[in-house]
Parts: C-alpha cells; structure tokens; sequence
C-alpha cells in the first residue's frame, strides 16, 4: 500500500538495509531494517538499543550499511548490489543529531548559513534570515549556540537542516529534555515546514507519549528489525509481539497457553503459565498448545467489590488485594488471583469500594483487553 | 653575549616551527582520524625524539645526509653541496627532533573536537578540506597554538642533535646552546651565564603561555 501512494506522489524514502552491529558489552544483533516513508512524518520507534540511530546514519552516509539499497526520492543513494555509495555531503540528507552538534564557535547566523556555502553572500543571506524568521529565531542571529537555551538550540538545529532543502529530514529525538509547552510550539512550526516541502521525515523516539501526540505512521523497531508498522493506535493499541506490547507500556504480561480455541464465539481459551487461571481472548490464529504471553493494560481491568453478575465481560477472575499505593492521581493496585496482577484505579473508586490490602476483590477483564502477543524470540 | 648565536637560533627556530606546522598537521589529522588497526607503530614512530638519545637520532640523520646515502647523493646532485654541517642539514635534523612536539599537541586537539560536529558538517554538504579548516582547526587553536609553542622552544634549546649534525660553524650551526657549551670550556662563565639566564626566561615565558592556554586539560598524548 505504501508503494502506492510513492507512486502518487514520488518523493518517499526507501530503506532495506542489513548491517551486523557490534556487541558493545551487550550481545550484539543483525540490522536489518526494511520500510518505507512517504513525504510527511514517519515516527521510528523502539527501544534504547534497537539500532535507530544507526538506520539514520545509513540513510545520511555516515555509516555503510553491510549490504542493502537506499532510495531518496527519485535517487538511490546506496546499493551494494551496484556498488553505489554516495559521500554523506553529497546526500542532501538533513539531519538534527540528538546532541544537536551546533558548530560553538559559530553564530546562530553562520551555523544555519553553514550548508548553503555555495550560494553568492546576498542569496545566502536571504535564505537564513528566511528560516530563522519561520523558526522564530531571527533575533538570536548574532549568539552563539552555548548563549542561547535548549529549546532555541532545538529550533537552530531544525533550520540548519531544513535550509539547505534537503531530500530527506531526520530527526533523531529532537524535542528529548523539552517541556510540554515548548515542544508543542515547535512541533507546530516543523510540522509547517514540513508541509511546505512535501518531504519525507523519519522521527525517531524512544517516547510513547511522543508518538501519540504525534500521532503520524509509526515503524517498530526492535533489535534491530522492523516488528510492526502503522498508526500509533494500531501498533501500540494492538500488539502482536512482545517488545511492542512493553514499549506499548502493558503493565501485565504473562506467559500463556493456548487451551482451546473456540471459532464459533470468537475466542481462545488460555492458561496463565502453569496456574489454574483462564483467560478468554480474542480468536487468533495460533493453535492449541502454542506458547504465548498474554498482556493486558492495568487501566483496562475492572475492579469489583462483590461476585458480578450479568456482564458481557467473559474473564471474571476471583483475587486479593496484596498492595495499594497511589502514584499521582492513579492507585496502583496489586491484586494476587493465582497470578498478580496490577490495576489502575482512580483514588474515588477506592474510596467508594472501600478497598485496602487484604480485601477480596472480583476481576473483570473483557475479552478485547486481552492481547496474545508473541514472545520476543519470535521477532 | 653571542648575537649571531642567538639570531641563527631564532631563524633556526622560526623554519622548523614553519615546516613543522606543513608536516605537523596532516600527520596529526591522520593520527586522530585514521581507524587503521596498525596506526599505533605510526604513533610511536613519531614519538621516538622524545625517548631517543640525541646522539642517536642525530647520528642516523648524519648518516641520513652523508653523501653516500640515497638522500644525501640527490640533494648533492641538486645544489652542489652536503647537508651535514649546514644550516639546511641542521633544519631537517630539528624537524625530526621536533616532531612530537607538535604532531602530538595537534593530534590530542583534533581528537577531542566531538564527531557529530564533523557528521554535522559532512551532511550540511562539506567537503572534508572544509570541515578541516571550517570547524577541526578553529575548535583546535589552543592545541596548535600548544604544538607551535612547544616546536620552537624545543628548537631553541636542542643540543646534542646540533652537534652530531650541524658542529659547530659560527653562523651556520652555532647556537645558542652551543655558544653556552662553547663559552663554559673557555672557562667564560660570566658570557655563559649570560645566554644560558636568557635560555631559562625564554623557557619560563614559553610554558606560562602554553599551560595558560591549556588550563582545563592538557593531555599529553590524543584520547580515544
């Protein structure tokens, strides 16, 4: 479907690249990073270590992949098959490192000027003092970087890259350590640029709440490999594996069998790992007897203080309360039905349940809450 | 005092620091940026001066530019005449003598200018000349500024390389540090001290400024 709406429009950014990455104390892993971005943002996303930063890098030149292609637009700036490796300068990539890595001996003027060093003085001027203007930065033109604050440095970091009109944008979590109020100002005025370029943009985050409000296509990344695309609440929302329902933030994740699978209600019947506890969930396709792990959102289970009855919920889980503990405006509950699970709870509906450790409680999960993920081997 | 001593040390001083600042600094780029797993025998060669009697070095640069050496017979065929015992030869010998003294300062400068800034300028579409001298060198300035300082004060107060290469041939060879020995086998103590009080000033004055440069760091050979 991607392919698509490149053709639409044939500006995208495609990526199948493979590359051994070295085990820095850590096991290493096999890149091998395959998807696409249309013109708009595209978010990059996976945990610390999953080998984001260096997807950019061999997208910008600055690193080789082992083997692979790489297509800018109409270009191809990277193929071992035919042997093409263009130099990093020569990519027309923008590029905002997670350091930023402003020049500090030079000006917001000159660090923004720095790319278009090919242009006569009048046309370069005209072109920075254009994008600082959309950056709001106009009046910092004459500090330089260590005078200016972390969000200014955020916004020379993004005119630097976006003036030399660049084919490809990438942003290496470019709004980390920025408040709420700062960072949605800049968003704004990125996602203006952008707009006006028609460019591809690759986003990489390791933040959830950042995609969210984002809200663009997302790319898993995981180890390495791309596990899961698509919308945020598709990805996140839905999980299929392991690493994304934890990056996804599940709070309960359990090792699961496949028990029976019912085709005519729409469930499967699954045990959680060796205890008597049973869980229906939606119908997949896996068989009985398949090794899973079930993860269920601490916020999706409902708590009851007596036996409910008369619920389309299919999963009614008899437990106790082990701990309560209130973080925030949330309760964290703990409540031990074979398996502990943990619960989010508004500090009222404790109060109104008059719950507190020890009590015994009914579980209430609807059948949708469950997700059957696969463990992270799989991926 | 001995003017001409000390005018032949300065012009002695001021060429090799020159040559050494050409030579220095593509050595020093290659030392900091190179990933070749066998870079470190060219770290040591460079900094053999600073572990080698002078005698030795200065005995093999004799050798080096005697006329029966390969280096010695082209240069002889070229201009006519020897490189030992000439101000020339004396030049070449102090740039060897003198190269860790600037290579080294130059490298530790370039290796800890931070990379991204170089990805930085690599995406923004520069060549690798430009981001040498757009963004390594004016973030290295104290560091060149450390490795030429250190050059041409290690010139000025070389010895034992002098008299195994250059001797002692007043206006061609004869330094300062010469000149000092020279007065002291005279028995000339107060014409010794003299050159030599003016040597120790010189040194004094050379390393305040270099260790004011450097106040936060000065790593005596580049990190990685």
């Amino acid at each position: 479907m991607a392919g698509t709406i490149e053709e639409k429009i044939g500006g995208g950014l495609e990526v199948d690249i493979r590359r051994q990455m070295p085990a820095n104390g850590g096991p290493g892993f096999r890149l091998e990073a395959r998807f696409s971005a249309p013109p708009g943002i595209t978010i990059l996303f996976g945990p610390s270590g999953a080998g984001k930063t260096t997807v950019l890098e061999c997208i910008a030149g600055l690193a080789d992949p082992d083997s692979g292609r790489i297509r800018v637009g109409e270009g191809v700036s990277f193929d071992s098959g035919s042997g093409v490796s263009l130099p990093a300068a020569r990519r027309s990539v923008g590029y905002v490192f997670q350091s930023l890595a402003l020049f500090p001996h030079l000006t917001v003027e000159q660090n923004v000027g720095y790319g278009l060093a090919h242009l006569e003085t009048t046309e370069r001027r005209r072109r920075v003092g254009e994008i600082l203007e959309a950056f709001h930065i106009a009046h910092l033109a004459q500090r330089r970087p260590r005078e200016i604050s972390g969000g200014e440095s955020q916004r020379v970091a993004l005119a630097r890259a976006l003036v030399i009109e660049p084919a490809v944008l990438l942003l290496d979590e470019p709004l980390s350590g920025l408040d709420a109020a700062i960072k949605a100002r800049l968003m704004d005025d990125l996602r203006e640029s952008i707009a006006r370029r028609r460019i591809p943009v690759l986003y990489v985050t390791h933040d959830r709440g950042e995609v969210f409000a984002l809200g663009e296509r997302m790319v898993f990344l995981h180890e390495g490999k791309v596990v899961a695309e698509g919308l945020p609440h598709e990805v996140l929302g839905a999980p299929r594996l392991e690493p994304v329902a934890l990056a996804a933030g599940f709070e309960n994740i359990f090792d699961a069998t496949v028990v029976e699978s019912h085709e005519e209600q729409g469930t499967m019947t699954c045990r959680l790992g060796q205890t008597a506890v049973h869980l229906e969930a939606p119908l997949g396709r896996f068989a009985p007897g398949a090794a899973l792990r079930l993860a269920v959102r601490a916020g999706d289970i409902l708590v009851a203080a007596a036996p409910p009855s008369g619920l389309s919920a299919r999963n009614i889980l008899a437990g106790r309360i082990s701990a309560l503990n209130q973080v925030d405006a949330t309760v964290v509950a703990r409540v031990d039905c074979g398996v502990e699970f943990e619960v989010h709870l508004t500090p009222g509906a404790v109060r109104a349940l008059a719950l507190e450790a020890g009590k015994e409680v009914w579980l209430v999960l609807k059948t949708y809450s469950c997700h059957l993920v696969e463990g992270s081997a799989a991926a | 005092m001995n003017w001409q001593a000390i005018t032949l040390t300065l012009r002695l001083a001021l060429w090799v620091t020159a040559i050494l600042l050409v030579v220095g600094l593509p050595i020093a780029h290659w030392i900091a940026f190179s990933r070749w797993r066998w870079k470190f025998l060219v770290e040591a060669v460079v900094a053999l001066p600073l572990v080698l009697p002078p005698t030795v070095l200065g005995f093999y640069v004799l050798v080096a530019m005697g006329p029966r050496s390969p280096l010695g017979a082209w240069y002889e065929s070229w201009w006519g005449r020897g490189l030992p015992f000439t101000f020339e030869g004396l030049v070449l010998a102090s740039v060897l003598y003198s190269l860790p003294f600037a290579v080294q300062p130059f490298a530790a400068a370039f290796a800890a200018v931070e990379r991204r800034l170089l990805d930085a300028s690599a995406t923004l579409g520069a060549s690798r000349w430009r981001t040498f001298f757009r963004v390594v060198m004016p973030l290295s300035v104290t560091g060149l500024v450390t490795g030429v300082v250190l050059s041409f004060a290690h010139t000025v107060g070389e010895f034992g390389v002098v008299l195994m290469v250059g001797g002692n041939i007043p206006g061609a060879t004869r330094t300062v540090s010469i000149d000092i020995y020279d007065e002291v086998q005279t028995l000339n103590y107060a014409g010794a001290n003299q050159t030599a009080l003016l040597l120790v000033v010189f040194s004094f004055v050379v390393l305040s400024v270099v260790y004011a440069l450097n106040r936060k760091e000065w790593p005596a050979w580049p990190g990685r």
